[in-house]
């Protein structure tokens, strides 16, 4: 790979892709781009694209799954053959550990956030599907997985958005991509925006532990932004479906 | 995959009750491991490593093998580590749960990743020929976080492993048995360990949980460091969400107590030296 020989940050401050330090990938949300399930979402994050679909609260599909006093979550994480590029990339199959284990940490980031208890004996599949892949799989699968389940009506007591955070070394980067993330330690944060809390956080490289709290924070601090964005996303949808059922309101009044 | 019995309610009262208060129920205080025992095999590199009432044994071994192509210069590091039936009745052989994946994935992150093992050390020949490491982990006993015990018996495998002396005159190799000459101990460059704690909705964290604590419990942290105050590893996949400052809290922690486990460890592998006969000069 050429990335041991990429230009981490450049003499001028700015980053491989143009961007300064803190500076985000250009990312869009969309809500509800799948008509056949009960909600979901596409997210772009820079060059990675995920989409997730949530299926129910709905009966589960092995009884031996559910529980009798609250929602079990199911999540599965797939990846199409061509997401990271022909060839060059690792090939990931549905029984991949590392996919397996971003599965797992989906689900017991969203175990406490999601109210089960309003869902006994019910299931709520989520499935994440990484379209393409540029760096920070499971921090974009994270924030498509909020909206999904927001889109699919689900109660949750606060956001989760995510974020990665990688140091070079002393200046903390935000939203690594692929050639970033490989080369720097880096550290993957999801929080609650509103109390600010840490749901989950994952890092795998050395890192010496006075640096760790200033990466922390930062991420914590770019968690509220990313969630400011997803809120107007999810108000503006949410005001276009109130507008269309006034019109029917009105329409019904009339006659 | 055998579901196990949820606790009974009064139990989870019971055990948070007394958390409360800050007490467990084996009797330890909060921030307290469980006794770490270490029992040296007769060969080098086989050590089985108790916590408490866990314990699991790790055996390393070497072989010669051809590198990979782009990689003439670096040796092998293989972790095998299926729990089977041994340990406890729900794990099944063959066929791994999400704990169990949890628990590879982060010991192969934690010895593998971090590079604690010089891989460059084990060439022998570029490109012909380089050590193959074998470290397998057999789980014994589960009785609750089986991760730092797994990391603490790998670790001190490790330490405790030596490769056999090799000779090498221009392409010719000559590898020397024990009884000719003293076999050479790894080159390692640090010691990462594991510390697992486990979080309950507004109580303090407890560190080494045991089973039922680690079944009733809302969410778990497992911490890599290093004694060079250096985090290897960070993983905390969801539970109780937490304050940054409580996660500092415990890194601050956990790094005290990588130290004295560091220290343990030593003194364990230089008591186990002191016994043993591996060199005569």
């Amino acid at each position: 790979m050429s990335s041991s020989r990429l230009e981490i940050l450049n003499d001028g401050g700015l980053r491989h892709d143009a961007r300064r330090p803190y500076e985000l990938r250009s990312t869009s949300f969309a809500l509800s781009t799948q008509s056949n399930a009960e909600g979901s979402s596409t997210v772009t994050q820079g060059l990675t694209t995920i989409a997730v679909s949530v299926y129910g609260p709905r009966e589960p599909r092995s009884r031996a799954n559910a529980s009798h006093d609250r929602a079990v979550i199911s999540v599965e994480v797939g990846v199409v053959p061509w997401a990271q590029g022909g060839g060059g990339g690792m090939k990931r199959t549905r029984g991949d550990k590392r996919l397996q284990e971003i599965g797992a940490a989906i689900r017991q980031t969203f175990e406490p956030v999601i109210m089960t208890h309003l869902y006994p004996r019910s299931e709520i599949a989520i499935h994440v599907q990484v379209l393409s892949a540029d760096g920070g799989i499971l921090p974009t699968s994270i924030n498509a997985t909020t909206l999904a389940l927001i889109s699919a009506g689900i109660s949750l007591t606060d956001y989760v958005t995510s974020i990665s955070i990688g140091l070079h070394l002393t200046q903390p980067l935000l939203d690594l991509s692929q050639p970033e993330e490989s080369d720097l330690p880096s550290l993957v944060v999801a929080s609650l925006p509103s109390s600010g809390k840490i749901t989950l956080a994952q890092m795998e490289t050395r890192l010496h532990v006075d640096r760790f709290q200033e990466m922390m924070d930062l991420g914590v601090e770019a968690c509220k932004v990313l969630k400011d964005e997803m809120e107007g996303v999810v108000k503006e949808k949410t005001r276009k479906i109130v507008e269309r059922m006034d019109v029917r309101g009105v329409a019904v009044e009339e006659q | 995959m055998v579901r196990e019995v949820d606790p009974p309610s009064i139990q989870k009262e019971f055990l948070l009750q007394a958390l409360a208060e800050g007490k467990r129920l084996d009797g330890r205080i909060t921030l307290e491991q469980r006794e770490v025992n270490f029992v040296f095999g007769e060969e080098l590199g086989c050590v089985e490593c108790r916590l408490g009432k866990t314990a699991v044994l790790a055996q390393v071994s070497a072989s010669i093998v051809k590198p990979r192509d782009d990689r003439p210069y670096e040796g092998f590091l293989l972790i095998n580590s299926e729990i089977g039936p041994m340990a406890s009745s729900v794990y099944e052989s063959g066929r791994s749960s999400d704990d169990e994946i949890l628990i590879t994935r982060l010991l192969e992150k934690s010895i593998r990743r971090t590079e604690a093992i010089d891989r460059e050390a084990l060439c022998i020949l570029a490109g012909e020929k380089v050590w193959q490491l074998r470290l397998t982990l057999h789980f014994l006993s589960d009785s609750g976080n089986l991760l730092d015990c797994a990391s603490l018996a790998a670790m001190a495998a490790l330490k405790h492993f030596r490769k056999p002396e090799v000779e090498v005159i221009g392409d010719e190799v000559i590898i020397h048995s024990p009884d000719e000459r003293a076999p050479v101990p790894l080159a390692i460059h640090h010691t990462p360990l594991c510390l697992t704690f486990a979080y309950y909705e507004n109580l303090p964290p407890i560190l080494d949980p045991t089973h039922l604590e680690s079944t009733l419990c809302s969410g778990t942290l497992t911490l890599t460091l290093n004694a060079q105050r250096e985090i290897c590893v960070l993983s905390k996949a969801g539970g109780t969400p937490l304050a940054a400052s409580e996660i500092m809290g415990v890194v601050n922690v956990g790094v005290d107590r990588v130290r004295e486990m560091v220290k343990h460890l030593e003194e364990a592998l230089e008591r186990d030296r002191e016994g043993r006969v591996v060199e005569v000069r």
